[in-house]
């Protein structure tokens, strides 16, 4: 049996498990609470797990194993970006907003403000961010799946995202936040188990010597004029060639990556999904254990790719190195265990991918459409009244239309560069999102023009700047590569976005005099001790 | 739906119980300054990264360096830092949080 016969059973297994598993949910799926929150009823463990599955995409596991398969040290460097990020959402934010909260991120923003014009404007961010990180995963699973599936050719791409397409809805649409994090869950735990298999092989295969590992990783893939370099920040970020502003697009990267976390509307609305604030710590605790843990084994699967692989193999198999850990686990099993054991590690580490994939493009579509039903329609269009099965109704068909959507885009975009648009979603998030979370969780003169004005500002600063940098015209790996409209020198936006957010922020708070001290009070009081929380619902 | 609306009043009696500025002085005490800390120790990190690159290469150990050994202090910090919090919050929050809020729930029975 070929490996992609074998991933393929192994892919179905995991579908049909997730469609029971859906199936189940969405018969326990009644009220909002249960669509949008779960219910509030997982564990601080569960919903831990649940965040390791929402945050662990394709674009981390692969992602990053192939930039240190192919540039060494500077995969290191993005990882630990995405880790320490998780600090603020732990310090900061993840307890008092599941106290303060609902269901979405702006319900802790309308919470003192004039509620209309501050749901728009998060309910706006929202479905902007969701969308991006969408689209990039989508376009990402045509690629791969081809890759490890083998399947060619632009239609079989396209099918293939139809496929995935059609399962996150079914997810989302009958499953719901129960369902969706179920499906999470189970993928976390797959992905975990895979990734470390592989990396006690390769560790087992250098006598658990991490050193020989490197040494050989930058021996076979380093740059032949100086391996050292393989080793040592420098190969992809920052490059001496770029000069000054690659290093500065580094820090903004840095900046983006480490602020972005705490203002993604998927990870936010997870906090909702347990019963009280201390479980919402648990849970965060948990999940820095599980991607922590996660990113140091994709060190040794990257390095140990770039060892066992060679960058040269990797490079025709995938250009920006995406395949490098399916490639390595059939490397080593081969080597380990003779030609089946490769074929058997190959197919399970793509049926895992795969797994991945089709579990993070469901997170981003439950909080997109959660965010379009329960801020625009029922509080902005409908103005509060719209009735709770009104509600619930409209997130299902706008998570029909938004999977939809990016079904199509994702076809349309099929080959091209859009890995740039999840470093835009999280500068969106950080520039945006986080000033006007932290102003009205600990600014008690912040009101609705500063809200408004910070995620308005965020926004519209990132993207613009992003339209006029080097990713989209001007450079040989831009989307437009005919067209030079590029007069920002950094790829990265969040060194200038993230600040004119929070100075936006501040600037529209002290123009406008609205303030209300009862509403902070009651806020500042509900945040910190849990008064009035909303409470899991009993089945 | 189990959220009960309170009187405003309620709160504003509670934020300016000597109780509750303790509570919000403990947590803004600790988290602020964490918060600067650990960005801080990050930006650093991301910095030498950037201009210090001799450094990031000097060899420890066999091939493992300078970089490899403060990029693992990142993770090492961060799980030191999530964990030292979970203690402040359940030894030094929790029973205040825990307190007042049943206080506001008795009152508003």
């Amino acid at each position: 049996m070929s490996s992609t016969t074998l991933g393929m059973i192994l892919f179905l297994a995991f579908v049909a498990a997730t469609l029971g598993i859906t199936f189940w949910a969405s018969r326990q799926t009644k009220t909002a609470a249960d669509y949008y929150a779960g219910g509030r009823s997982f564990t601080g463990v569960q919903n831990g797990l649940a965040i390791g599955g929402d945050y662990m995409s394709a674009a981390s596991f692969l992602g990053i194993a192939g930039i240190i398969a192919l540039s060494g040290y500077d995969g290191f460097l993005y990882s630990i970006g995405f880790l320490v990020a998780w600090l603020v959402a732990l310090l900061l934010v993840a307890e008092l907003m599941r106290n303060s909260g609902k269901f979405t991120m702006a319900d802790v923003l309308a919470f003192r403000m004039s509620p209309r014009p501050v749901r728009t404007a998060a309910g706006v961010s929202t479905i902007v961010v969701s969308i991006f990180y969408l689209l990039a995963q989508m376009v990402g699973a045509g690629a791969l799946v081809g890759l490890l599936l083998g399947i060619t050719g632009d239609a079989g791409k396209a099918w293939t995202i139809v496929g995935v397409g059609a399962l996150m809805i079914v997810y989302v649409v009958f499953g719901g936040m129960k369902g969706t994090t179920w499906v999470q869950i189970v993928k976390a735990v797959l992905l975990m188990g895979g990734a470390a298999l592989v990396t006690v092989l390769v560790l087992g295969k250098f006598g658990f010597n991490l050193s020989a590992l490197l040494g050989q990783a930058a021996a076979t893939s380093g740059p032949k004029a100086n391996p050292g370099s393989f080793l040592i920040p420098g190969l992809k970020y920052g490059t001496d060639a770029q000069g000054l502003a690659g290093k500065i697009d580094l820090i903004s990267l840095g900046l983006a990556l480490v602020l972005g976390t705490a203002g993604l509307p998927h990870i936010l609305i997870r906090f909702y999904t347990v019963p009280t604030a201390k479980d919402a710590r648990k849970s965060v605790l948990w999940g820095i254990g599980i991607i922590g843990s996660f990113y140091l084994l994709t060190l040794v699967l990257g390095f140990g790719a770039a060892a066992l692989v060679g960058k040269d193999a990797i490079v025709a198999g995938d250009k920006a190195g995406n395949t490098a850990a399916p490639m390595l686990a059939q490397a080593v099993g081969q080597e380990i265990f003779g030609p089946v054991g490769g074929t058997i590690l190959l197919a399970l580490i793509g049926a895992v991918a795969f797994a991945t994939i089709l579990a993070v493009v469901a997170g981003l579509t439950l909080a997109s459409s959660s965010s379009f039903a329960h801020d625009l329609y029922a509080h902005v269009f409908k103005r509060g009244t719209a009735t709770e099965r009104q509600e619930v109704v409209v997130a299902r068909v706008s998570a029909l239309v938004i999977g939809g959507l990016s079904i199509g885009l994702g076809i349309l975009a099929q080959g091209q560069n859009v890995a740039f648009l999840v470093a835009l979603a999280f500068a969106v998030a950080a520039s945006g999102n986080l000033p006007a979370i932290l102003y009205s969780l600990f600014w008690k003169r912040f009101n609705t023009a500063g809200a408004v004005s910070a995620i308005y500002g965020g926004l519209v600063s990132a993207l613009v700047l992003v339209i006029f940098s080097p990713v989209v015209s001007g450079s040989e790996t831009a989307l437009f590569k005919t067209a030079d409209f590029a007069w920002f020198p950094l790829s990265n936006p969040g060194i200038l976005s993230i600040p004119i957010g929070f100075l936006c922020g501040w600037l529209g708070t002290v123009l406008s005099k609205e303030y209300n001290a009862a509403k902070y009070a009651e806020i500042e009081v509900r945040s910190l001790t849990g008064v009035g929380a909303e409470q899991a619902t009993p089945h | 739906m189990t959220t009960r609306e309170h009187d405003a009043s309620v709160y504003e009696q509670v934020q300016e119980s000597s109780e509750f500025q303790e509570l919000k002085r403990r947590f803004r005490a600790w988290t602020f300054p964490m918060t600067v800390a650990f960005l801080a120790w990050y930006l650093l990190y991301v910095v030498l990264s950037g201009w210090a690159r001799g450094f990031m290469g000097i060899k420890l150990l066999g091939d493992i360096n300078v970089g490899l050994v403060f990029g693992l202090l990142q993770f090492v910090s961060t799980f030191w830092i999530a964990w030292a919090y979970a203690k402040h919050a359940e030894k030094k929050l929790d029973p205040i949080a825990d307190k007042l809020r049943h206080e506001v729930e008795e009152k508003a029975k």
